[in-house]
């Protein structure tokens, strides 16, 4: 049988080069690809070796398919963070059955079977139904906000004791029924881990719960005897520690504050109780603006997203170039709904790639900026985030953008932006807002531009 | 024992290795791409159901088999959507 072995050791060599590809913008399509050929090779020789119910597992295998290939091909690339959410979710979950299955299979043999079970199915638990919550989080069902509920640190506390006695019991005992109790509580963990996560950090919590499934696949590889599931499991498990601690410095976070932060949140409304008035503007108030500027950013966000408005953006700029005026792009690292997702948005429309420009080339020259237009973005602008100890969003790098000549905010509402958090930049005297739907407002604005 | 815990340790260092220097840019596909290859469960899923004796294990098997499926073709299949548009965008 050495040659299953030797199929797993390639396996297992194809993962290494598809996470080594996917952090090189050069090879990460190849990378992908090289992964998933690993992932076959790896599936077809474990199903070679099956004994029974062969037709059963194609069947279920062409049902994972006919639900998984669609739901990736049709997913908006704005709903992509919440689709990775639903998949790491499920995969959580089939870590927990297959080992809930060899248990019952089995029965507990050993000591360090029966804690890999254990921590297999904790674990998985909390991955998946951590994941649900992060999903319905970011598809809005539920509010984006941190919920918190009333002695949740208490409730989570007692939860996690409950657990662990549990872990233990069933390590005592080998008891089937306490293994799924086990299961449950750690479903409950899961969500309450994730409740009080709030807005902009969602994302970064998705990546920590991708590492947990990691560590639940390795930890079912225990139980199985199998290599080939404890390193690429472990391999994501690692990997995924490493990008949630990246992702989480790119928003100038600690990962403690993200997870525990919310906990001793004050609410961040301080100031909201005077009332402060707002400039707003129209259409040709803001394309004089722009006609008679020099130089034009646009940071683009969420919202611009959602309206599907980067082709309307990107006329506006082309018009704006073809007067002799510059535009560049502001992409703020964690801009869209996860760190990376504006590039991924922006190619998608194929905005030039050369106009995209990072924090560090933008900031310093943003004092000559004669107009900076924010199209549905709004926490990555927001100053508070460098001047306001007290906000929950304090230390994330943003865009200086109030350093330069003139604002321009287009936003559907003064509704707070993704993090829930008010922008003092709205009420600043150089702001003009634009109310409206970006796509429309954008549209207009081409319109305007052309008679001015 | 002590050879898969080796396993275990060697991996973890190749983990954080081989994402060690990754740009912002592609912090969504690689934690797409992560998750497609912990669907690598799919393996023990199928091992687990082809000696299922009948009963609880086996429909316990298939579900695994179903979810780790959903999660392998899901995860590789967004993830490469995801690079395609970065295509001729790149210096």
């Amino acid at each position: 049988m050495n040659w299953v072995q030797l199929a797993y050791l390639a396996a297992a060599l194809c993962f290494i080069l598809a996470l080594k590809g996917l952090s090189t913008p050069k090879y990460a399509r190849a990378g992908n690809l090289v992964g998933a050929a690993g992932m076959a090779l790896a599936v077809v020789t474990a199903y070679t070796t099956i004994e029974r119910n062969g037709l059963l597992v194609l069947v279920a295998v062409a049902a994972g398919t006919a639900v998984g290939i669609p739901a990736a091909r049709q997913v908006k690339m704005t709903a992509i963070p919440q689709m990775v959410a639903l998949f790491n979710g499920v995969g959580g979950a089939a870590a927990a059955l297959v080992a809930l299955a060899e248990f019952v299979a089995v029965g507990g043999a050993g000591v360090l079977f029966a804690v890999a079970t254990v921590l297999t199915v904790l674990i998985g638990a909390v991955s998946f139904s951590g994941s649900v919550v992060t999903f319905l989080k970011l598809q809005e069902v539920m509010t984006t906000r941190p919920v918190l509920l009333p002695a949740g640190q208490v409730l989570g506390v007692g939860v996690a004791v409950v657990s662990a006695l549990l872990a233990l019991a069933v390590l005592v005992t080998g008891s089937g029924p306490l293994l799924v109790l086990l299961a449950v509580a750690g479903l409950a963990l899961g969500v309450l881990f994730v409740l009080p996560v709030g807005g902009a950090d969602v994302p970064i919590a998705i990546s920590l719960l991708n590492a947990f499934t990691g560590l639940a696949v390795a930890a079912s590889g225990y139980v199985l005897g199998n290599t080939l599931l404890i390193v690429a499991g472990t391999l994501v498990g690692a990997s995924g520690t490493i990008l949630t601690r990246l992702m989480a410095q790119a928003m100038g976070r600690s990962l403690p504050n993200i997870l525990f932060g919310a906990f001793k949140a004050t609410p961040p409304g301080a100031a909201s109780g005077e009332q402060r008035t707002v400039r707003a503007g129209t259409v040709e108030d803001v394309a004089i603006l722009l006609g008679y500027a020099h130089s034009v950013l646009v940071v683009p966000g969420y919202g611009l997203a959602v309206a599907q408005a980067q082709h309307a953006a990107r006329e506006l700029a082309q018009l704006l170039e073809s007067r002799g005026i510059t535009v560049d792009y502001g992409i703020h690292p964690v801009a869209g709904r996860m760190p990376g997702h504006m590039n991924v948005l922006l190619a998608e429309a194929d905005v030039p790639y050369e106009h995209l420009k990072e924090l560090d080339d933008v900031n310093p020259g943003i004092g000559s900026v004669d107009v900076v237009l924010v199209v549905g973005a709004n926490d990555v602008v927001n100053p508070g985030a460098r001047d306001e100890p007290s906000s929950p969003i304090y230390g994330m790098p943003i865009f200086d953008v109030d350093r330069a000549k003139a604002v321009v905010f287009m936003k559907r509402s003064m509704r707070p932006g993704f993090a829930g958090v008010d922008n003092s930049l709205l009420y600043h005297p150089k702001t003009t807002l634009l109310f409206g739907d970006a796509k429309d407002s954008l549209t207009k604005l081409l319109a305007a531009v052309k008679q001015v | 024992m002590i050879d898969l815990l080796t396993i275990f340790v060697l991996a973890v260092f190749v983990g954080f290795e081989v994402v060690s220097k990754v740009s912002t840019i592609l912090h969504t596909p690689l934690m797409s791409g992560a998750n497609a290859i912990h669907g690598v469960i799919l393996v023990g899923a199928i091992l687990i159901t082809g000696q299922a004796d009948g009963g609880v294990a086996l429909a316990l098997g298939l579900l695994a088999v179903f979810l780790a499926t959903v999660n392998v073709v899901g995860g590789f299949v967004v993830t490469d959507r995801m690079l395609e548009m970065f295509k001729g965008h790149k210096r």
